[in-house]
């Protein structure tokens, strides 16, 4: 009876957990080359041209970017889809409520879902915005510095982008630590250090990227 | 102690339920839970009332029968089984409510009585060890390290009254069905299904219709017998093992 | 008197299986001698097992391995829910693993001794035999048993017996063992060689040309009505102590399934032999549903006493050491706290019954732990007794580390049941039972942790050897379906005894009556009786009957999940059965384990067994409701342990 991983629910959280460690990663190093805009323009400017150089003379100009961009788009169905399949699940599992009910879990663990829809329409609206600027009125391609500022000087770009960063803080901090319980690397002694590095990951994260538009409103980038 | 009961009445599998209420007087704080629920069922049969449906039989915390939601907390306040959960944990004039599990997994057959034969057929699938009588060796043939041992013996103390489901947001049998995978392939004598057990165990709990596990971490927090949320991390650490060993063959 | 009392004695009942020869050899010899099933036409052949406890699950997973085809039912909900589940202590082996002059013959001896000399020597000696083969079955299964730190099984001493045989899962050895069975027979449930029907209580017997071949069973979701068929029927249905109301058994365990097989022609043996277990936790009021065991262990280290003076109602603390009445260690002075559950149980009575009982309505001893926690220190006797002391103060709300614990006496066993030969056949042919529900092994009181080895000897062992040789000798026949006369027949009073109780419509619940029953046989018929008592008792019972059957309410149809007509029903066969227990116990003029007659005690008080006149077990045969039974002997010949007095002084 042994069937795909894909059949299961086990197997389903298994592609969450890997696809989300993925995107996480990426996460990382995407915070990382923003802190380059409190370097000024050229800086991030270059970097951003490096990104799509990388792996010069072997990759062609934006190969290395593309092959990024495919394996974060193939993360993000996957888990999106699994998640839609799983909470499926889970509603019909259990159709009907307690008549006396009264609040359960985490915050964070109770947001998952919501989280995951929010961040889900931000990954849309910040590629429209700063990627191919379809949402951004005055976007230059070519720009990157100019157009984060641009962003990030109206009120609704500051609010999308902060909701969205707080939704991601806890989003990875139940994600990371379950995503470590789903690929069974949690264990007794282990607990408390998965629940710190996740509880910092999310901190580092969410204050890394909400520094930006912070700076842009005080000033500091302009 | 007077107190005002909100029970869930539902007929049978089929019919429409509600929240009911009744007054209860003359309430012992030594009274179980249970106690205080025949007190109300023997005033609802002289009155020519249907009394209140609930499963229970050991009454000592042990056979796992006994399953009442009450006040939103599976088994109620106390970190037991409904019979060993006495009435001095409520007060004078309290509203108390009461209902069945809630999973579809667990269909209602009456009042507070759910079916919980899923339990059954997940163990079917594998909760077992294939030693057919007679073919044992001598006990001592197989020493088991006593770490391995107590650990077997903490997951095996499940009793399949299914607070983890009921408490599950997601009504997720994950707490239940790794605590028999736990309690097994641990064990010297489980090694050989150890592959199988898992694969078939998290397969039959797919098919009943259990939800995901969001690790919530509400089903340990509700059991009765303490069984560790960590019990389903090392069953998913299980089924990816065997997945992978599948793989191979 | 009713007539009742004017029972006849018939022909002595033998057991023509029983081996002759050495008693170590007679269970080789018995299952060389039985007839074998030619494995190709074993699943052909349909047993029935009602019940999946111990026994039960054990014979039902067994049968089915063997090639059987197993139908088999429980009233719970899943059969990991039966009453073994609760079994604390751990179970009896004669492994001899601690090299401490153990031996098959020494469980034998201690057995048959302890059993005050009222069980059959090859019965004993047999499953002495098997108790090494059970620990090796159950390790092979994946039972947790306690360990060492070197990895080998660890024992323990248990009930005053002076070696280590006995192996345990903490408190919980009995739910370990009974996972065991219930994980077995959920192999073979998947495997499709066992039909199970869980919430599904056995009505009545179908009984066909003198065989058994099916059951009434009433489907407790639905109160449909069915019958089944089969070859071979097996009883394992467990004890009959709720006769009391008040007992350590689960809510819903009954003896409906003994009884109405005993009313269709098996004889019922030794029914007034009910062991009452001195450590259970004390009654709080009315309200009480159920009494709860804690081990027998609590007395090692605590130190049983009462106040001096009557109606001393001071909190304990408050009454000082030289007002004290540290009554066990005052009379036997020997074995002090330690003595048998009987003679314990007794003792706590006496002192009651004289006034000096504390806590509510004076059914109390106390069990102090005082001098042991100042001896050992409070972390010696937490890590001992830690879990016994949380489970006490959950139920009652007292801290044993600064008061006292209270104690009483309470129904945990029936050592009495269904009559069987060497091969657990009732006299019924084709009718067996197992465990509990027989009568065989225990006599007239059961030692500690022998109960859970009986149960899964008989299940796993004993009974798919013996059944065997019946199915042998009456090969497969498709003679019987639910238009036979006889299956009508059963259907039809089954069907007219729970539409009766739905029509009364009266003015008393099922459980009014139960406790009714309950409290008479605990005052007549409990730790101690008397001669005037139990014709008193007799008197009574009929009395209450006619009552029940005038005055019961049970509301709600029968076609539909009803709780209340299932335990009316239950009623029903507790008001005969007590009725015949009390007969036993008023014909049975000694004291022998658990029947204590205060007409027969030696001058300090102890039982006074009369070998003489009661080396029998008294196998009685139904006759009518009311109407007086016939008394058939079985004699008992010790020829390995010689009958000898207990002292305990």
């Amino acid at each position: 009876m042994t069937r795909t991983i894909w059949d299961s629910s086990v197997g389903k959280k298994t592609v969450m957990a890997v696809s989300g460690l993925i995107m996480l990663l990426y996460l990382v190093v995407h915070m990382l080359g923003n802190l380059k805009i409190f370097f000024g323009s050229g800086e991030f400017n270059h970097y951003a041209h490096w990104l799509r150089t990388i792996g010069e003379p072997f990759m062609h100009y934006e190969w290395t970017l593309w092959v990024i961009r495919v394996v974060l788009l193939v993360a993000v169905i996957a888990h999106a889809t699994s998640a839609y399949q799983l909470s499926r699940r889970d509603i019909k599992a259990r159709p009907s409520k307690y008549v006396h009910k009264r609040p359960r879990a985490s915050y964070a663990t109770r947001t998952m879902r919501w989280g995951g829809i929010i961040l889900g329409l931000f990954i849309v609206w910040h590629i429209l915005d700063l990627t191919t600027g379809t949402v951004h009125p005055g976007f230059e391609s070519g720009r990157p510095y100019q157009n984060v500022v641009d962003t990030f000087s109206t009120w609704y770009g500051n609010v999308i982008y902060i909701v969205a960063m707080l939704a991601l803080g806890l989003h990875i901090r139940h994600g990371f630590w379950s995503a470590a319980q789903t690929l069974g690397v949690g264990s007794r002694t282990r607990d408390r250090a998965l629940k710190t590095i996740a509880n910092v990951l999310a901190l580092v994260l969410t204050v890394g990227f909400i520094s930006v538009p912070v700076a842009v409103m005080t000033g500091v980038v302009s | 102690m007077k107190l005002t009961l909100r029970v869930w009445r539902q007929k049978n599998a089929d019919a429409e339920g509600a929240m009911s209420t009744y007054e209860v007087d003359g309430i012992s704080s030594d009274m179980s839970f249970l106690e205080m629920l025949d007190t109300l069922n023997e005033e609802l049969i002289l009155k020519g009332e249907d009394p209140v449906a609930f499963d229970h039989d050991c009454r000592e915390g042990i056979c796992g029968a006994c399953s009442l939601v009450i006040n939103g907390d599976a088994h109620g306040p106390e970190r037991t089984t409904t019979c060993q959960l006495h009435m001095r944990s409520f007060k004078d004039g309290d509203t108390i409510d009461i209902e069945p599990w809630r999973a579809s997994a667990f269909p209602v057959i009456k009042d507070l009585v759910v079916d919980r034969s899923a339990f059954d057929r997940i163990i079917q699938a594998g909760g077992y060890i294939t030693a057919p009588t007679g073919t044992a060796p001598e006990a001592h043939a197989t020493p088991v390290p006593k770490p391995d041992a107590d650990y077997a013996f903490e997951h095996a103390e499940c009793i399949g009254c299914g607070a983890c489901v009921a408490a599950c947001p997601n009504g997720a049998a994950m707490l239940f069905t790794s605590a028999k995978i736990n309690h097994l392939n641990v064990l010297p004598q489980g090694a050989p299904e150890r592959e199988s057990r898992v694969l078939d165990m998290v397969a039959q709990m797919d098919d009943e219709g259990f939800g995901g596990c969001t690790l919530t971490g509400e089903c340990a927090t509700a059991c009765p017998k303490g069984i560790p949320l960590m019990s389903i991390t090392n069953m998913n650490r299980e089924w990816l093992r065997a997945t992978r060993k599948a793989g191979k063959r | 008197m009713s007539s009742y009392t004017d029972y006849a004695t018939g022909e002595p009942v033998v057991d023509t299986k029983a081996p002759k020869g050495p008693v170590n050899e007679r269970w080789d010899t018995r299952r060389f001698e039985a007839k074998l099933v030619n494995p190709a036409n074993r699943r052909k052949h349909t047993i029935i097992v009602v019940g999946t406890g111990l026994a039960g699950g054990s014979a039902g997973a067994t049968l089915a391995e063997q090639g059987y085809h197993v139908v088999q039912f429980c009233f719970q909900d899943s059969p990991r829910r039966a009453h073994s589940v609760a079994a604390q202590g751990g179970i009896n082996a004669a492994k001899n693993y601690r090299n401490d002059g153990d031996s098959i013959h020494r469980l034998f001896y201690d057995t048959v001794k302890g059993g005050d000399f009222r069980a059959r020597e090859s019965n004993v000696h047999r499953l002495a035999q098997i108790s090494v083969e059970i620990i090796d079955q159950c390790v092979a299964q994946g039972v947790p048993f306690a360990r060492e730190y070197g990895g080998l099984l660890d024992n323990r001493s248990f009930g005053g017996v002076q070696v280590s045989r006995t192996f345990y899962a903490r408190g919980q050895t009995g739910q370990q063992l009974l996972l065991g069975a219930y994980q077995a027979l959920s192999r073979q449930v998947a495997a499709g060689n066992i039909e199970l029907h869980p919430r599904t209580e056995m009505l009545d017997l179908i009984v066909v040309d003198g065989r058994a071949r099916g059951i009434v069973a009433r489907d407790l979701v639905t109160g449909k009505i069915d019958t089944y068929f089969a070859d071979a029927v097996v009883l394992a249905s467990g004890g009959y102590g709720n006769v009391f109301y008040l007992s350590t058994n689960a809510m819903n365990s009954n003896a409906t399934a003994i009884w109405r097989a005993h009313r269709k022609g098996a004889y019922f043996a030794n029914p007034c032999f009910t062991q009452i277990h001195p450590t259970c936790i004390p009654r709080t009021g009315d309200h009480q549903s159920k009494l709860t065991l804690m081990s027998e262990s609590l007395r090692n280290d605590g130190r049983i006493w009462v106040p001096k003076a009557k109606g001393d109602n001071r909190p304990p603390n408050q009454i000082p050491e030289d007002e004290r009445d540290y009554y066990l260690e005052r009379i036997y002075p020997s074995f002090g706290n330690l003595v048998p559950r009987d003679i314990a149980s007794r003792a706590a009575k006496n002192v009651c019954d004289e006034g000096r009982g504390v806590g509510p309505g004076g059914q109390g001893v106390y069990l102090d732990f005082a001098e042991a926690i100042q001896r050992m220190g409070r972390k010696a006797v937490e890590a001992k007794y830690g879990n016994l002391f949380d489970m006490y103060q959950r139920i009652t709300d007292e801290d044993p580390y600064e008061v006292p614990m209270r104690i009483y006496p309470a129904v945990h066993y029936t050592m009495g049941g269904l009559w069987v030969d060497y091969d657990l056949q009732t006299t019924i042919p084709g009718l067996f039972a197992i465990g509990e529900a027989n009568f065989s092994d225990h006599g007239a009181n059961r030692l500690g942790a022998s109960a859970l080895m009986q149960g899964l000897a008989d299940g796993y062992f004993v009974l798919p050897s013996t059944i065997n040789d019946y199915l042998a000798r009456n090969p497969h026949k498709d003679d019987v379906d639910d238009t036979h006369p006889a299956a009508l027949e059963a259907v039809r009073e089954t069907k007219e005894r729970l539409e009766k109780l739905l029509a009364v419509n009266g003015d008393r619940t099922p459980d009014s009556f139960h406790r009714e029953i309950g409290e008479l046989m605990w005052e007549f018929c409990g730790m101690a009786r008397t001669d005037e008592g139990l014709r008193k008792a007799l008197e009574r019972i009929p009395e209450i009957r006619e009552e029940f059957w005038r005055r019961i309410k049970v509301p709600g149809a029968g076609e539909e999940f009803n709780q209340s007509l299932e335990k009316a029903n239950r009623v029903v066969d507790y008001l005969e059965l007590a009725e015949l227990m009390c007969l036993d116990a008023l014909h049975r003029a000694e004291s022998c384990g658990g029947h204590f007659r205060e007409e027969s005690q030696t001058p300090d008080g102890e039982a006074a067994r009369k070998d003489d006149e009661f080396s029998y077990a008294a196998a009685w045969e139904f006759t009518g409701t009311g109407e007086a039974p016939v008394l058939h002997k079985e004699d008992l010949v010790f020829e390995y342990v010689h009958p000898t007095q207990r002292s305990y002084a």
